[in-house]
């Protein structure tokens, strides 16, 4: 065991996990965090804890993490390039670790142009792949990056992100290998709607054998509307909705979109099952928590083992 | 070349408020040659202060010069035998240039008339573009010549974000996706390869993160 995590656990044991995603207040309010995590408990493994999303200012990640520990929830933390240089990263992580996180997903992070302060500077002294590298060093050498030996290691479960449906796509897969051999053992996908790319995508992660090195989690997102649908399509950088979703959204009315994004979702999920290399699902119901009982329950994948 | 912009008249009517007599400095290297700062500009700046400040019934007298270089201590020079009788110094320089003549200049206050933005190139008559920023640790040969620091919005070493589309960056629609440029560039090179490594982390000491750069060539020292 690297970490320790009930990720880890499950995923090392074979079982097909489910993690899903919460999103911290834009503010000090702590129920706003025990409200989403109540609809997700039991119902996920694990829970992705974003930082600072969309680059609009949020709780930290750091500290929605710890309040789920004091739940009995386990976190994934989410850390970003795009605010932090690396001796910030680093001490958060030892902080991070400190506090009971076991489980970190390494990522660039949007833009500052997308959130509410356009005006700030960046920083991306670090790629998301280098972070990776990171993470791993002070795990396993027991050592920052300048070199320093470290004082207890940060035993952490190394996530990452990949998109396939992000350009240009024949370098999507040479990208993952690149974080497969940086050292990351979880990856979790863009939300997934093209299931045939998706697909395309894991034949040839396949062929490299990556699905062999590290556990593969698809995303999967419910559509509430038509609108919504069309908004990812058309808006949303590195996302793909083929017209027949979009379609079956329209067909359903106002009336019935939600309860036909939750059949498509549950559909996908029970497609995603079969793809060979998938070992789980990274379940993003955007600001609809309350929609992921239901959809876990009906994709058959409750209760939820226990990590021993 | 060092590309600048010209400042809105506005800004440089009220930096200019206090004073009655200016020089206003052009140059006639990089500035000049992206239309932002040479004889021409000092000569439209100057026309559109005078008429400004006319219209305020405020008096201006303005010394329109161009200097060879406004980087180089010997064409600053060229200012010094009349600069006693203005008060104020507006460069249309670049950022180092308006600096070297503030340092020359120990009495004036030396104003920007132009906005300093990036070393880049002329990509058609008109449209400048960046292409570098001088981090001091140039990896072109591993990027088919194509810089990921300057070409990427968030500097990534490692390939493209997950937000590149269509060629396109995530920031706007009309700007090129760094990545997609360099994929392609070693796709055609037969070089895609390279791209599998992974690219150390950088050291950005040199970069301007190392504090304030300075080179020195002692064999050209007198």
């Amino acid at each position: 065991m690297k970490s320790g995590s009930r990720l880890e656990k499950l995923l090392t044991g074979g079982h097909f996990v489910v993690t899903g995603e919460l999103g911290p207040p834009k503010g000090a309010d702590v129920a706003v965090v025990e409200k989403k995590a109540n609809l997700l408990k039991e119902n996920v493994d694990s829970i992705n804890v974003t930082d600072n999303q969309t680059a609009i200012v949020r709780m930290s990640s750091i500290a929605v993490s710890a309040l789920l520990i004091r739940m009995g929830l386990e976190p994934n933390m989410q850390m970003v390039c795009r605010d932090r240089n690396r001796i910030a990263m680093q001490s958060d992580i030892f902080g991070a670790y400190a506090l009971g996180i076991r489980n970190i997903l390494c990522l660039s992070g949007d833009h500052q142009k997308f959130g509410n302060h356009p005006t700030a500077k960046n920083v991306f002294d670090l790629d998301s792949i280098q972070l990776i590298q990171a993470v791993k060093k002070m795990r396993d050498e027991h050592k920052v990056l300048g070199g320093d030996e470290i004082e207890g290691a940060p035993q952490m479960f190394i996530g990452a992100a990949a998109n396939p449906f992000a350009d240009p796509f024949e370098y999507r897969v040479i990208r993952l290998a690149k974080k497969a051999a940086a050292g990351v053992d979880f990856i979790q996908t863009q939300c997934i709607y093209d299931m045939e790319k998706f697909e395309r995508f894991m034949k040839m992660a396949r062929d490299r054998g990556l699905h062999e090195k590290v556990h593969i989690l698809a995303g999967v997102t419910p559509l509430k509307s038509v609108g919504m649908a069309r908004y990812m399509k058309e808006k949303v950088a590195g996302m793909e909705v083929p017209d027949e979703i979009i379609d079956r959204m329209r067909k359903a009315g106002k009336e019935k979109a939600r309860e036909e994004g939750l059949n498509i979702c549950v559909e996908q999920i029970q497609r995603l099952r079969q793809v060979e290399g998938v070992h789980g699902i990274h379940l993003m119901a955007i600001e609809w928590e309350d929609a992921v009982h239901g959809i876990v329950e009906r994709a058959g994948l409750l209760p939820r083992p226990e990590a021993n | 070349m060092i590309i600048a912009e010209g400042k809105p008249i506005q800004e440089v009517l009220a930096m200019i408020a206090p004073y009655d007599k200016i020089i206003v400095a052009g140059c006639k290297g990089c500035v000049t040659v992206c239309s932002a700062g040479g004889e021409k500009e000092v000569g439209i700046l100057s026309s559109a202060l005078r008429l400004a400040r006319q219209v305020q019934g405020r008096s201006l007298e303005i010394k329109e010069v161009t200097l060879e270089r406004q980087c180089d201590v010997e064409y600053l020079e060229a200012m010094r035998e009349y600069a006693d009788s203005f008060q104020a110094i507006v460069s249309l320089a670049c950022g180092a240039g308006i600096q070297f003549v503030a340092e020359k200049f120990r009495k004036h206050p030396v104003l920007p008339g132009v906005n300093t933005q990036f070393i880049g190139v002329a990509e058609e008559q008109g449209v400048w573009t960046e292409r570098c920023q001088s981090c001091g640790n140039c990896v072109l040969d591993r990027t088919g010549g194509i810089c990921p620091v300057a070409r990427c919005s968030k500097s990534l070493f490692n390939g493209p974000c997950g937000g590149s589309k269509g060629g396109k960056c995530e920031i706007d629609s009309q700007v090129e996706c760094g990545w997609q440029l360099i994929y392609d560039r070693m796709k055609e090179l037969g070089q895609l390869d390279k791209l599998e490594e992974p690219m150390p982390i950088k050291d950005w000491s040199t970069s301007r993160d190392g504090g304030p750069r300075k080179r020195v060539r002692e064999d050209l020292k007198i």
